[in-house]
């Protein structure tokens, strides 16, 4: 048996599929002839690394289910079961754990990304909305996934994110009792939790990133610079300022991942539980309905929204603001109405604007893990104020942008 | 297109259309009712009773009733007598924005002066209060005349769960439904009929 031979039988195999299975179309649609513009930066490893996240926590929950069971007298004691007794059990259920934090960590980077270079705006809205919806179905997976351990800060904090539904005028009371499914947090609730978390949830995740890469390649990836390669073809019809995603970004985004693999075992080996940022001192304890942890907080990754719900002094109001804070992001694209996507290309009002954007989320993150005295309540409404003002200070400011081209001049093709 | 629109067909479709959108909506029912809480929760969810013919005056009795701590409290007197002079320094001393059955929307909270039944959860963030019946200073309170401290964020309630002025809790405690049965045994739960 030849080279050639074996080449030959691989074509003919590869015929074979096609006529049967788009493979090789597939293949050039979405990697070897799907041109990304050649200046993508260092923003533009966190797509590609959330993707990574993904399918890390899909692989180690289905391991850690194997070892796993949704019962209220079991499941403290199965998560130390797993973490000493079933081989390797530690780092499956590690990486599982840190993998969710640091699936967090890529997001919010990679959702900044869209901030600073506009990639929400036309024609990329839809996008953004689904990667919205992904962020939200994140968010409600990370939190079903923290009550499984069912450690005390597992137990309370499913007490107060539930209890939200309470505030809900008229029926609060019920709704709270349909969604616990029963009067308080019980077996019945860690069971449906379980549920939701391992085949609900994934499931509309895996569709919504499938939707969210469907529709950054019907439109094309955007840039540093926000200028539209699509513009400028040469005699194949190829954009001159575009590469093929494979191999070019297949590779770039291999060196990522091994970057971000090292920060990341790092993180697993040394200091698992970040000093208790990823993984809380509380949880160690079995859930107990009649002892409140000292201090009730959620993981990092929802503080921010946390410090907001906890400066409004009225809790039905406190709910609405906190919930106004990701809807809004919905609204993003129409909020922001500027002809110019990228930040390069943008004055300084706007870059001051984003700076105290990030300060404000950041710094209602920080406050949402401290313990809320007075002063850090004063704060906390300071930045929440600034949070949706930035909303208000882009509806405007976009449209002075738009009416007096009140931006840099934009060059026809990428720079760097 | 539009004119080779056989309307009789139509109207059938969106007949049909519109049947199946009912069919999914009642066949949703089985699922959206499945998370109600069960027969076996509901069974164990329901009133229990609560004999306190035992409880002296000024002691407290702690029974549970759906995961939660119960106080029943037999009140002196003379901490019935202080309860109108705290009004100033108490938040909501009428009850009007804390959760209680109507019976309760009243200066001592309670069917009978005497006996004190409440849900002993901070309204704050859900710890358990401590029962300091003392009318002495506190560390925490100089001008302590009895009632429930919480030691998790310093929240402080009257003998009546009503919540000081600089607690970080914004409602008085609550007050379960319950009904009397007997002089000295409560059904907590439950209440009486009309008092609903």
């Amino acid at each position: 048996m030849g080279k050639a031979a074996s080449k030959n039988m691989a074509g003919r195999l590869l015929g074979w599929m096609d006529e049967r299975l788009p493979v090789t179309e597939f293949w050039n649609k979405h990697l070897a002839e799907y041109y990304a513009p050649k200046n993508f930066n260092f923003w533009y490893f966190f797509g590609s690394l959330a993707l990574l996240m993904l399918v890390n926590q899909i692989l180690t929950g289905i391991w850690l289910a194997m070892h796993y069971k949704p019962d209220a007298n079991q499941a403290f004691g199965l998560i130390e079961y797993i973490m000493r007794d079933v081989p390797w059990g530690w780092l499956i259920r590690y990486l599982h754990t840190t993998g969710a934090s640091m699936f967090f960590v890529v997001v919010y980077l990679h959702m900044f990304r869209a901030f600073l270079y506009g990639s929400y705006k036309k024609p990329r809205e839809l996008v953004w909305i689904i990667g919205m919806l992904i962020y939200v179905a994140l968010m409600a997976e990370a939190f079903l996934g923290y009550v499984l351990p069912w450690g005390n800060m597992s137990y309370w904090g499913a007490k107060v994110i539930t209890s939200l539904f309470g505030v809900i005028p008229g029926y609060g009371e019920q709704i709270v009792e349909w969604v616990r499914g029963d009067y308080l947090i019980s077996d019945a609730t860690l069971n449906r939790f379980f549920a939701l978390h391992v085949v609900l949830i994934p499931f509309v995740l895996v569709f919504l990133v499938i939707l969210h890469l469907a529709a950054l390649h019907q439109v094309g990836s955007n840039n540093p610079d926000g200028v539209d390669i699509k513009k400028l073809k040469d005699e194949n019809d190829k954009p001159l300022d575009g590469i093929p995603f494979h191999p070019y970004y297949t590779v770039k985004d291999i060196f990522g991942v091994g970057f971000f693999l090292i920060i990341f075992m790092g993180i697993i080996l040394l200091k698992p539980d970040l000093g208790g940022l990823f993984l809380e001192h509380d949880n160690y304890v079995p859930a107990n309905p009649m002892v409140t942890p000292e201090h009730i907080k959620p993981v990092w990754y929802f503080t921010p929204f946390y410090a907001m719900l906890r400066a409004i002094p009225d809790p039905l109001w406190g709910a609405v603001v906190m919930f106004s804070a990701i809807i809004v992001l919905f609204f993003l694209p129409w909020i922001d109405v500027s002809p110019v996507r990228s930040i390069r290309y943008r004055k300084w009002p706007y870059k001051v604007a984003l700076a105290i954007f990030t300060i404000s989320f950041v710094g209602l993150g920080y406050l949402g893990l401290q313990s809320g005295s007075a002063l850090q309540k004063l704060m906390a409404q300071i930045f929440t104020v600034l949070y949706f003002g930035y909303f208000v200070f882009l509806y405007f400011y976009s449209r002075y942008e738009a009416k007096h081209h009140y931006y840099k001049p934009i060059p026809e093709r990428v720079t760097h | 297109m539009t004119e080779k629109v056989n309307s009789n067909r139509r109207n059938l479709l969106i007949a049909t259309s519109v049947v199946g959108a009912v069919g999914v909506g009642f066949a949703a029912v089985p699922f959206i009712k499945s998370w109600l809480p069960s027969e076996r929760a509901k069974a164990a969810g329901g009133p229990v009773e609560a004999d306190f013919s035992k409880l002296e005056p000024g002691q407290m009795l702690q029974v549970s009733w759906r995961g939660q701590p119960i106080f029943i409290v037999h009140r002196t007197p003379e901490q019935l007598a202080v309860l109108p002079e705290l009004n100033p320094r108490l938040k909501d001393p009428l009850s009007d924005h804390s959760i209680q059955p109507p019976f309760a929307k009243n200066i001592h909270r309670s069917l009978k002066p005497e006996y004190w039944v409440g849900v002993g959860i901070c309204t704050h963030l859900g710890c358990s209060p401590k029962y300091v019946p003392d009318m002495v200073p506190q560390p925490f309170d100089e001008q302590w005349k009895g009632g429930f401290y919480c030691p998790c964020h310093n929240s402080r309630f009257d003998v009546a769960g009503r919540v000081f002025n600089g607690s970080p809790a914004g409602t008085n405690l609550v007050i379960p439904p319950y009904m009397y049965e007997g002089e000295t045994k409560v059904i907590i739960g439950q209440m009486a009929e009309g008092e609903a």
